[in-house]
């Protein structure tokens, strides 16, 4: 039951995107087609579970039994580069199509602040591994789901007629305001 | 371009969140007041400078191969100096911003600087560059935050001046992300005239 209610509250209630503002830049930046949406949500699903179970590690059995905890930033940082590096290299490797689906993406996911922030939340909230990566899947999971909504969305709207100051960021931004204000509704379904 | 240019260039012309629109995450989340928002603009600006400065001292030192990892080093070490600094002297403003200040080390501006600017530029010029970028984006935090806090609450720098309760929905996420969207729509259209 303590899972589910994580689940729900890691995908609906606190959107990882629209509530706690993380992951912002790809939110806008490939969320153009729903297909290059669902590429990328598939990616940046593998890698925060991935970066979740290795950050957790290394925080709990390297910096804190060695007192350096204040290194977090860095480590954790390095820790996800060299992770993205090594997942485009394996992919590469095993499973080709799997690589084209999801390469083009894995760069840019070092810099999506969604990966760090949850690899520092789960942290800051005292999970478990198994809690950490529960939370972990659910929040990519929750970024999927909003930026394959904002996909759809922006797909119907360059059929619209915009206003020209409006165009491309600043209708984005009003639009993921309204489906913030959406997600909104689902308040108090979990504490 | 002389030195006054490339310290002013962030105000309009280049601002990082107005007109490059990046680091948008740190812009929506922190923005909830001006000066929480101008908090976080002197947290980033002060990286962005050390940083910068940093980079340009090393650039002939970095092998050209290794050089993103190398940056990302130095970013983070400064964001860990930052995040300790406001740690013990700012706590509350330290606990309001989050996990915001940590997550600095991921805010394209910075990088963006070091691979377009600093790591070409001499460390005087690309610490002037630092510094300008770095009150650009001060200023559209301090805009947007005092924006959303004089109807989100009727208040601004936390001085209450309308009674009552204000548009609470912009002190809220959706107001964050509506806020935004038309400050760099009025912005395109006055760049546009």
């Amino acid at each position: 039951m303590e899972y589910i209610l994580l689940v729900i509250s890691a995908i609906i209630v606190n959107n990882v995107v629209l509530a706690q503002f993380l992951g912002i830049c790809p939110f806008l930046g490939v969320s153009n087609k729903v297909n290059t949406a669902l590429g990328m949500a598939g990616a940046v699903t593998f890698v925060i579970v991935l970066a979740t179970m290795v950050t957790y590690l290394i925080q709990v059995y390297v910096l804190q039994k060695l007192g350096i905890a204040f290194m977090q930033t860095i480590t954790f940082i390095l820790v996800i580069a060299a992770l993205v590096q090594m997942v485009e290299i394996i992919l590469k490797k095993i499973s080709q199509p799997l690589y084209q689906a999801l390469g083009i993406f894995l760069p840019l996911i070092t810099t999506n602040c969604a990966v760090l922030g949850v690899a520092l939340l789960v942290i800051k909230k005292n999970y478990n591994l198994l809690e950490g990566v529960v939370f972990g899947g659910s929040t990519a999971l929750g970024f999927g789901l909003a930026l394959i909504i904002l996909a759809g969305i922006r797909e119907q709207l360059e059929l619209a007629n915009i206003p020209r100051g409006m165009r491309g960021v600043p209708i984005s931004l009003v639009t993921a305001g309204i489906l913030a204000l959406a997600f909104m509704g689902f308040t108090g379904i979990v504490k | 371009m002389n030195q006054f240019q490339n310290l002013t260039k962030g105000f309009l012309k280049e601002n990082p969140i107005l007109v490059l629109v990046l680091g948008t995450c740190p812009t929506l989340a922190t923005t909830t007041s001006s000066l929480n928002g101008m908090g976080m603009g002197i947290a980033t600006t002060f990286v962005l400078a050390g940083s910068n400065a940093v980079i340009a001292l090393l650039s002939g030192v970095i092998p050209d191969k290794v050089r993103i990892p190398a940056f990302i080093v130095i970013i983070a070490s400064f964001v860990t100096i930052v995040d300790l600094i406001m740690q013990a002297y700012v706590p509350d403003l330290y606990k309001t911003l989050g996990i915001f200040i940590p997550l600095i080390v991921v805010n394209c501006i910075v990088l963006g600087r070091a691979e377009a600017f600093a790591c070409k530029n001499s460390v005087t010029s690309s610490l002037i560059d630092g510094i300008g970028m770095g009150l650009g984006f001060t200023m559209a935090l301090g805009i947007l935050g005092a924006f959303r806090e004089i109807v989100g609450s009727g208040s601004i720098f936390g001085h209450k001046f309308i009674s009552g309760d204000g548009i609470l929905v912009f002190i809220l996420a959706p107001g964050a992300f509506m806020a935004l969207g038309y400050l760099i729509a009025l912005v395109n259209r006055i760049k546009k005239s």
